[in-house]
């Protein structure tokens, strides 16, 4: 199973990410931004977390027209396999391959911590590893999350159960309390918390692993 | 010649950065202030001759998220 985690200036979460994926069992390579192409053979393509282009216009707006954004939007349009980190998430959105926004958090301040999540569905590669209803602790850091879409599209997410992870205790004002959506094709995933932050017993907590381990296991079996 | 073009939020979407803004106006003593709203302002030279849909364009593409945000563009 091959994973690109895709490499922006201001990128800060990358070498994390693809420590997690390897530990999981994934081969990675790491994709530069100004490349045209991903890796052949690419089953998943991570978005990491960081600060994109100084954040610069609104966090993600850069890197999603960045030329490695069209091979990734090429590689959702084939179903391929999507996930998006903190500011991962951010571009997800910009791209439009996730519905919604990141705002600017609703108490201003940037909110650094681990924070408790509620998985709301297990039927994805990325949260089967879980179960619904089940709380997990990930870490947060963002100044940006809190996640606005209109009240049509929260309804539809909700209804058609693509809100992968909710806070216990809403930290940036997002609407319904969501932490993280799916795509339609459930292919992608998006969420503002940090699972790569928690796959080491050295990190505090090891919730993050399950995600890592189910999504790699899911598309080595594919 | 040039384009200015001004992104705020839409009505509706709270804006916390503007809600904090008009909390520092009320703790310097302007009681007056109900309501601020923060945006932004791009300014573009262009080469002569562009037409204002191409700037729309951009508006769409890049300079704006349409989801949360509405611009006004002045041609100059």
């Amino acid at each position: 199973m091959r994973a690109a985690v895709l490499v922006f200036p201001g990128s800060n979460c990358d070498r994390d990410l693809a420590v997690a994926l390897r530990a999981a069992g994934a081969r990675v390579d790491m994709v530069w931004h100004k490349d045209t192409a991903l890796p052949e053979g690419t089953d998943l393509v991570a978005v990491p977390g960081g600060f994109s282009y100084g954040d610069y216009l609104r966090c993600g707006a850069i890197a999603a027209q960045s030329p490695i954004c069209r091979a990734v939007a090429a590689h959702a349009e084939r179903g391929g396999h999507v996930l998006g980190i903190c500011n991962g998430f951010q571009v997800l959105t910009e791209m439009r391959l996730l519905p919604g926004v990141l705002m600017r958090n609703a108490g201003i301040t940037f909110v650094c911590r681990t924070e408790r999540l509620i998985v709301r569905t297990a039927e994805s590669d990325f949260t089967a590893g879980y179960s619904e209803g089940q709380e997990v602790v990930f870490p947060i850091a963002h100044h940006d999350g809190n996640y606005t879409a209109s009240e049509d599209e929260l309804d539809r997410l909700e209804g058609e159960g693509r809100v992968a992870f909710t806070y216990a205790e809403n930290p940036n004002g997002s609407a319904r309390d969501i932490a993280g959506v799916l795509s339609e094709n459930r292919r992608v995933l998006g969420l503002m918390p940090h699972p790569e932050r928690a796959v080491d017993p050295a990190h505090g907590g090891t919730d993050g692993q399950a995600l890592f381990r189910s999504l790699v296991g899911a598309l080595a079996a594919a | 010649m040039k384009a200015r073009v001004t992104v705020m939020l839409k009505d509706g979407v709270l804006d916390p950065q503007g809600e904090a803004v008009r909390h520092a106006l009320g703790a310097l003593g302007f009681s007056g202030v109900t309501g601020v709203r923060q945006g932004k302002v791009i300014e573009l030279d262009l080469a002569p001759g562009t037409e204002r849909d191409e700037v729309e364009r951009m508006c769409e593409a890049l300079l704006a998220n349409t989801v949360i945000e509405r611009y006004e563009i002045e041609m100059g």
